[in-house]
């Protein structure tokens, strides 16, 4: 296959496939600590999903299985957005930071090919991750799930996916603008568009401005579509409704991602801000 | 490579300039940026084939013309073609003629050399099948330990690591090598070991060079003809013999102190001092 297409497109396969591949040695390079953050990410859901339980022993009348699981799968989605923008926000700034980016934007390839290879293995080392986050914590609550359709919440995640590149692209751009902080803004991103995104509660009990922001945020339907896929067992058809927004929400996104991206080098490449020293 | 490519300067700036805006020192914590040239108007040419070293100290804006030169700045005035093609617009074909080894050896440092040049390498479109032996053998060809090859990078001298620059570097077979201060800090039996390869690979693979070093020995064993830059000015740029006669000198080193004032190891001044 690879000899019937084009020279051009061939060189940007075999260079995007080069993005997941230097992605892929340095998870393998830092294994332990992709490990120790791993159960850090278990403890912090835990944190979240024991809230179930203590609604309870405070005297509420709720259902336990189904709260635990709505929580569970807001913080599965926010660690599953958190690798996201990890991987491609985190990328750029560790280039900068060992230098690399200089050889990296200096490689005859495509930079929107450069940013989707970041953005194919961030997708594919997160639903690992966030899979087996999911696993873990079900397990040790004993979760019961007998309607759960994970194929529908698979494909909400795949579409959701699409948007979150584009912001995660967007973002991408700080470290290059803001070499010191940059990073750490990406996940002010993540915060902002969680928050308003219904994460552990209904979008109903927000603020009327922040149900407005609830709008246009891919989160908002990525978590209402996995619960409604995982608690009730919606399938693809069902989850049209989600799924649209989504579709309409990435459309925007991810070209307006490579252009602020677009913009970013530029500024980078005008200021000098490429460079790491000397 | 196209004939175009064949008759074509390899590089020719015209007029090149280029200014960050900096806060100095001596104007305060809140005072307001101020644009600083880096370079100011830079003419030369470099033909296919030629090796030309320039000249000068740290702050002198050899960096800022290599970095222009590796479509890594964008210029604020005049321009750079790269066999024929301008540096700031046609980049991605400048790209595929162009590697540059710099005075860091920027490597993930916890990767292996092998696993470096490896994803380095899918950049340039060049398959695993491609590489599963040109990496072991342009490593051996470098004097590289074979048994070295899997070790992380951050284990590894400072003279090795830049025979693992210059390994990626020609792993892309690039018609333009743009060596910015290649053997800075080496000690001088790796600074030598560099050297020699940076002639064999102009003499096997009739590649152009570009050497940008504050190592006066360096340039005139290496090059045809010398540049000196010196607070963003090309001075002159010709062969060593004319360079001398010029400035009435009997070594490089008292033509390069004629040229500038002061002598190549110390830094400019801070109003000169840019990427």
């Amino acid at each position: 296959m690879a000899r019937s297409i084009s020279p051009a497109l061939r060189h940007e396969l075999v260079g995007m496939g080069g993005v997941v591949e230097r992605n892929w040695y340095l998870v393998k390079r830092y294994a332990w600590w992709e490990l120790t953050f791993f159960f850090w990410t278990v403890a912090n859901t835990l944190t979240i999903v024991f809230i179930a339980k203590g609604v309870q022993a405070s005297g509420a009348s709720v259902n336990v299985n189904r709260l635990t699981t709505v929580l569970l799968i807001g913080a599965v989605v926010w660690s599953y957005l958190g690798i996201i923008f990890e991987v491609i926000t985190e990328t750029v700034a560790w280039e900068r930071w060992e230098g690399t980016i200089e050889y990296t934007f200096m490689a005859p390839l495509s930079r929107p090919t450069h940013l989707f290879g970041m953005g194919l293995f961030a997708v594919a080392y997160g639903v690992v991750r966030a899979g087996a986050l999911f696993g873990v914590v079900a397990l040790l609550f004993a979760l019961s799930l007998p309607h759960a359709d994970f194929a529908g919440a698979l494909v909400v995640l795949a579409v959701a996916s699409i948007s979150f590149l584009g912001v995660g692209v967007m973002t991408a751009v700080l470290p290059l603008v803001s070499p010191e902080k940059g990073a750490q803004l990406g996940f002010v991103a993540q915060g902002a568009m969680l928050v308003v995104s219904g994460v552990y509660y209904p979008v109903s009990v927000l603020p009327e401005w922040m149900q407005w922001l609830a709008k246009v945020s891919p989160a908002t339907y990525a978590l209402r579509g996995i619960r409604a896929a995982i608690i009730d067992g919606a399938g693809v058809g069902s989850l049209w409704g989600d799924l649209w927004p989504l579709l309409v929400i990435g459309v925007v996104a991810v070209p307006l991602g490579l252009e602020v991206f677009r913009r970013g080098e530029i500024y980078a490449k005008r200021h000098g801000k490429l460079k790491r020293s000397g | 490579m196209t004939q175009a490519v064949l008759n074509v300067p390899a590089i020719e700036t015209v007029d090149l300039r280029k200014e960050f805006r900096r806060r100095l020192r001596t104007d305060g914590r809140f005072a307001r940026k101020r644009p600083v040239a880096a370079l100011k108007g830079v003419t030369f040419t470099v033909r296919r084939g030629e090796c030309v070293a320039i000249l000068g100290r740290n702050g002198s804006g050899k960096s800022t013309l290599v970095r222009l030169l590796s479509t890594l700045l964008l210029g604020d005035g005049g321009s750079a073609r790269i066999f024929g093609h301008d540096a700031f617009t046609a980049t991605r074909a400048v790209r595929r003629l162009v590697n540059r080894v710099s005075v860091e050896a920027s490597f993930f440092k916890r990767m292996s050399a092998e696993e470096n040049l490896s994803y380095a390498a899918r950049f340039y479109g060049l398959t695993r099948a491609e590489t599963r032996d040109r990496i072991p053998e342009i490593l051996a060809h470098v004097g590289f330990p074979a048994e070295r090859r899997g070790e992380p990078m951050e284990n590894l001298s400072r003279g090795m690591q830049q025979k693992v620059a210059l390994a990626r570097a020609l792993l892309t077979s690039p018609v333009l090598l743009l060596l910015d201060e290649p053997t800075t800090g080496l000690d001088p039996r790796s600074k030598l070991e560099v050297q020699e390869f940076i002639e064999q690979v102009r003499a096997e693979h009739d590649a152009t060079i570009l050497l940008c070093t504050h190592d006066l020995a360096e340039a005139e064993t290496l090059a045809e003809r010398v540049g000196i830059l010196d607070g963003g000015e090309l001075l002159c740029l010709e062969p060593v013999d004319e360079l001398l006669r010029r400035y009435g000198a009997s070594t490089l080193e008292e033509a390069f102190f004629a040229a500038t004032g002061s002598r190549v190891e110390e830094d400019a001044d801070e109003r000169e001092v840019f990427a």
